[in-house]
């Protein structure tokens, strides 16, 4: 299932502004890569574009390739529905449908994809909401509206809906930013999980997170305001914390930055 | 239970729990000397802002005066209505007759004109909803910011067009251009009471059919207005999780767009059926008056409340028969009344879901 992504010299833009310049890396699969860098430097931007999310912003254009276990996602003859079908995104603020329950709410990506039978639907509904450690909370309030979780629980609940689909890749966007220490804990833990069946790109702040939760981490940086941002090295986790190869990275995480 | 209460105050949490008529009373206990300043200075001055109070008394009043005002009518109304209602010969809510000329035998009643009135502002909303929907969905979510907001200026200036031009229009234009439409929908469906042929030459146009037509171009711009206004709203986190989990277009739409702006639309089709309901000029104008009764199809003539009302303006100079037609008009108020309590109830039970 997991695939491994290979993104060469990728250039982003909003309209006329250059957003992120001259990207390449690649994720091995069953692998967690974490983005960080300051703000603005264009971690979203860069997380967005694996997904084809990016061009959904008004003016916002490509340039370079994503490759997906060597296919490019942006060639003209493929579908970014279809991309985004196998590619899981789970956002900063938790964002669940708040007219569907629970249960639609986990299986809204089958449904759209096309899978109707009721069974196999709850069958889905309860493997994903147990990989996402949501399971014993929400198993006997399956028809409530989802919005009616806790800001973790929703959370949770929007990874069990990315999961539902068995995507080959899992995107996250500052996950935990909006939760609490131990909701925190419960979703590096699920992400240490997931990594055994998932490639997963998580932007974090959280410095601590990024060493306890990934194998590679990619620093992002800004030369100057209104410049693009840039990806300044990418590497071993354990590398970049211990002994990074550009002072900018030392400086950043050793919380020298600015 | 309730001993310990009392005796807190005077602990300490004074400030944050005792209202005025409490610290009034505390001062007298000597222990807590410093407290009584802090416990006098700070409830006062949160309360009495005089902006606040000022804004308050302001909302209060208005809110107070349009109720009043409401009653007011409805009392008017009534205080008219019930001694023609007294000399009314026949059932006043199940006759379908109406004769209010001779003063000493006046047999009116409103089934007729209830029936006119319900079905051509229903007509008119079956016809508005969908097109409403459409343009609504067509604007906020797939035209071109370009041509999205000359397209809506368009749509909001139709609600400026006085209801006299659209009587003209209807009666003048539109009357003759559907009249070979109704003809073949009488021959190809009359067998369906509401298609059935009328009680007025269709050769006029002037029919239920023509009037819930224009009515529905009536109600198209509110419709409109309000449904774009709320599928504008929905929330951005939504939709991006929506195309994140690789929906179309369309499924964006439906799983998001739609549930959130559903009640917004529904009360905005009530709105509009409530001017439906209580348009008089242009339904003055379109429907042909007819002396046998309704008899449930699209292509009968007629009178709603207000165009009979409208009507029978020269009447109004004995105060018996003028009560005829103002309890008829009550009828209309309480029926636009129970049409916007439902929009109402709607809406509340949406605010429930966010
Ligand atoms: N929709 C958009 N339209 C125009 N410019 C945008 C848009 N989204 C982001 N940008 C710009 O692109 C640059 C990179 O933004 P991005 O959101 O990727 O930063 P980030 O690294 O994720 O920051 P943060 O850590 O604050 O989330 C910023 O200068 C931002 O202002
Ligand atoms: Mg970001």
């Amino acid at each position: 299932m997991a695939k491994r992504i290979d993104v060469k010299d990728l250039n982003l833009f909003y309209g006329k502004f250059h957003a992120v310049q001259q990207v390449s890396l690649s994720v091995p699969p069953r692998n967690v890569t974490a983005f960080i860098g300051p703000s603005g430097c264009g971690k979203s931007t860069v997380l967005r574009s694996l997904n084809r999310m990016h061009e959904v912003a008004p003016g916002a254009r490509v340039e370079g390739t994503v490759q997906l276990d060597g296919e490019d996602i942006y060639a003209s003859t493929v579908d970014p529905v279809q991309v985004r079908r196998t590619i899981g995104m789970v956002f900063q603020r938790p964002n669940p449908f708040p007219t569907m329950s629970i249960r639609d709410n986990v299986v809204a990506g089958l449904k759209l994809a096309g899978v109707k039978n009721k069974k196999q639907l709850d069958e889905v509904a309860e493997r994903s909401l147990r990989g996402a450690n949501l399971w014993n909370e929400v198993k006997d309030r399956m028809d409530r509206p989802g919005g009616g979780l806790s800001g973790g629980q929703q959370q949770r609940l929007c990874i069990a809906r990315a999961i539902a689909v068995q995507p080959d890749v899992l995107l996250m966007d500052e996950p935990c930013s909006a939760l609490d220490p131990i909701s925190t804990l419960a979703i590096e833990d699920l992400i240490t999980e997931l990594k055994k069946d998932y490639t997963i790109v998580i932007v974090t702040h959280n410095m601590q997170q990024a060493a306890r939760v990934s194998d590679q981490t990619a620093f992002f940086n800004l030369l100057g305001v209104g410049q693009p941002g840039q990806l300044i090295e990418v590497d071993d986790t354990e590398k970049i914390f211990s002994n990074p190869t550009q002072k900018a990275t030392e400086d950043y995480i050793s919380g020298r930055f600015g | 239970m309730s001993d310990p209460v009392v005796v807190k105050p005077p602990g300490g949490t004074g400030p944050a729990g005792a209202p005025r008529g409490a610290a009034a009373n505390t001062p007298a206990p000597p222990p807590e000397a410093p407290i009584p300043p802090q416990t006098e200075v700070e409830p006062k001055s949160p309360h009495v802002r005089p902006g606040d109070r000022i804004f308050k008394g302001l909302a209060t009043g208005s809110g107070v005066f349009i109720v009043a005002l409401i009653g007011a009518i409805g009392v008017f109304l009534l205080v008219q209505a019930i001694p023609s209602l007294a000399l009314d010969n026949v059932n006043f809510l199940f006759s379908r007759e109406w004769s209010t000329g001779d003063v000493g035998n006046m047999r009116f009643g409103i089934l007729d004109l209830f029936l006119v009135t319900v079905v051509s502002a229903a007509f008119a909303l079956i016809i508005a909803m969908p097109i409403a929907l459409g343009i609504a969905l067509f604007l906020t979510q797939y035209a071109p910011r370009r041509l999205a907001r000359p397209f809506a200026y368009v749509i909001d200036l139709l609600a400026a067009v006085p209801s006299i031009i659209f009587g003209l229009w209807g009666l003048f234009v539109l009357g003759p251009v559907l009249t070979p439409i109704g003809e073949w929908l009488i021959s190809s469906l009359g067998f369906i009471p509401l298609f059935a042929k009328g009680n007025v030459s269709i050769a006029l146009g002037g029919t239920i059919f023509t009037a819930g037509i224009v009515l529905a171009v009536m109600i198209l711009p509110i419709i409109t207005a309000v449904s774009r206004e709320v599928f504008d709203r929905t929330p951005g986190p939504h939709v991006e999780g929506a195309i994140a989990l690789g929906a179309t277009k369309w499924e964006v739409v439906r799983t998001t767009v739609l549930p959130f702006g559903k009640a917004g639309y529904v009360s905005a089709s009530m709105l509009g059926l409530g001017r439906a309901l209580g348009e008089t000029i242009a339904l003055t104008i379109i429907l042909s008056a007819t002396g046998s009764s309704f008899g449930w199809s699209l292509f009968d003539g007629g009178a709603t409340f207000a165009s009979k009302i409208a009507l029978a303006a020269p009447e109004f100079n004995d105060p018996r028969s003028a009560g005829a037609y103002i309890a008829a008009g009550l009828v209309l108020f309480v029926l636009t009344f129970v049409v916007n309590a439902i929009a109402r109830s709607i809406v509340a039970g949406r605010k429930e879901y966010e």
